[in-house]
């Protein structure tokens, strides 16, 4: 049953976890044949833009293997079938509006929404 | 056409989101579908009659029904009297019932 | 009619609201004859831990016995038991690795461990599924 998750709090221990644990999550789902869509709306919509490089954490001598790559991560889940959106509104008060976005991602007015939802069968929000 | 059922959490005092959420719940329902707003937890604070409750007034007047938790409006001393009109006190059985009846249910 | 329903959850214990509503919620189900699922994940796995110990509160001058401090383990606890009196299923799912890197393996009897996997399943083997996200 197709599903439209929606990702809003961003960069919520995602250096800890070294991912952004829902993103994780659709990707896990949909190895486990799970078929979704995913919007990124607040926050969640920078994970859209192209290019992000989260620095190596140091802590004493410990120096982290894997920083997140949080664009690369959603670029990913496209790659498996995965239809991905962002909010325009969202976006353009982040001031990300002329930023360079993934490619595959469909920047959706906030007016449109009920018609996206109307395309999945459920809607999670995380 | 669907039956969505939103549970509103936060309160619009603290979150700047509460007002997206409305907006949701008004263009779903001018779209066609039946919307039910369920408020819980801090999300009922705006339901205490003089509150500053614009966001709430908004999603009654577009027809949305708005249910407010009875375990949170307790919690927060607001008794049935003091509820803002419009607004309905409800037990969380309201939200297993939709769950049950298959609603698209989306805990904000 | 009966139905089963998903919940996935992911706070950890005593930090949000969101715990009891949740908490809540999974009682009113089975009180109404619903069978329910939970699938805790992230910090929500430390809601079966079963090393939680209840203290006293000096601030109100209680002994631990008079404080009787809630413990998500108990009403997890709890929960089942309801579950298995009135005839209903209550099947409480661990993100497996979320346990591992919280170091919360020792869980009460009764829940079980698992991957993201069973939250899809249990979701589609469901009539509905409900997620309650963190912050």
């Amino acid at each position: 049953m197709k599903t439209l998750q929606i990702v809003e709090t961003a960069y919520r221990a995602t250096v800890e976890e070294q991912d952004d644990t829902i993103v994780w999550l659709t990707h896990a789902m949909t190895g486990a044949g799970g078929q979704f869509g995913m919007l990124l709306t607040g926050n969640a919509v920078c994970y859209a833009v192209h290019g992000q490089q989260v620095p190596k954490l140091t802590i004493g001598e410990w120096q982290q293997s894997h920083a997140p790559d949080l664009g690369a991560d959603v670029s990913a889940l496209v790659a498996k079938g995965v239809s991905l959106y962002a909010v325009e509104e969202d976006l353009e008060e982040r001031g990300l509006r002329d930023a360079k976005l993934s490619e595959s991602v469909t920047v959706v007015p906030r007016d449109e929404l009920p018609r996206l939802f109307e395309e999945y069968p459920r809607v999670w929000k995380w | 056409m669907s039956r969505y059922l939103l549970i509103e959490s936060q309160d619009s005092f603290s979150s700047n989101a509460v007002q997206e959420h409305v907006e949701l719940a008004v263009a779903l329902k001018r779209a066609g579908n039946e919307v039910t707003l369920y408020l819980v937890q801090n999300g009922v604070l705006p339901c205490r009659s003089g509150a500053d409750g614009e966001a709430l007034h908004e999603a009654v007047a577009a027809g949305i029904d708005v249910l407010a938790d009875d375990f949170s409006l307790n919690e927060r001393g607001i008794a049935d009297r003091d509820v803002a009109r419009g607004v309905r006190p409800a037990a969380i059985d309201a939200v297993v019932e939709r769950l049950a009846a298959s609603w698209k249910v989306i805990f904000l | 009619m009966a139905a089963s329903l998903t919940i996935a959850i992911m706070d950890a214990p005593f930090e949000n609201a969101r715990t009891v509503t949740v908490f809540r919620l999974v009682q009113a189900a089975l009180k109404s004859g619903h069978d329910v699922n939970v699938f805790a994940y992230e910090g929500a796995v430390g809601l079966s831990f079963a090393r939680q110990a209840a203290h006293a509160n000096a601030v109100h001058g209680r002994d631990a016995a008079a404080e009787n401090h809630p413990l998500p383990r108990v009403w997890i606890e709890q929960l089942l038991g309801l579950a298995r009196k009135s005839g209903r299923k209550l099947d409480w799912v661990n993100c497996g690795l979320c346990v591992d890197e919280r170091g919360m393996g020792e869980a009460i009897d009764g829940v079980r461990r698992g991957t993201p996997a069973d939250l899809w399943k249990m979701s589609v083997e469901s009539v509905n599924s409900l997620t309650v996200g963190t912050r």
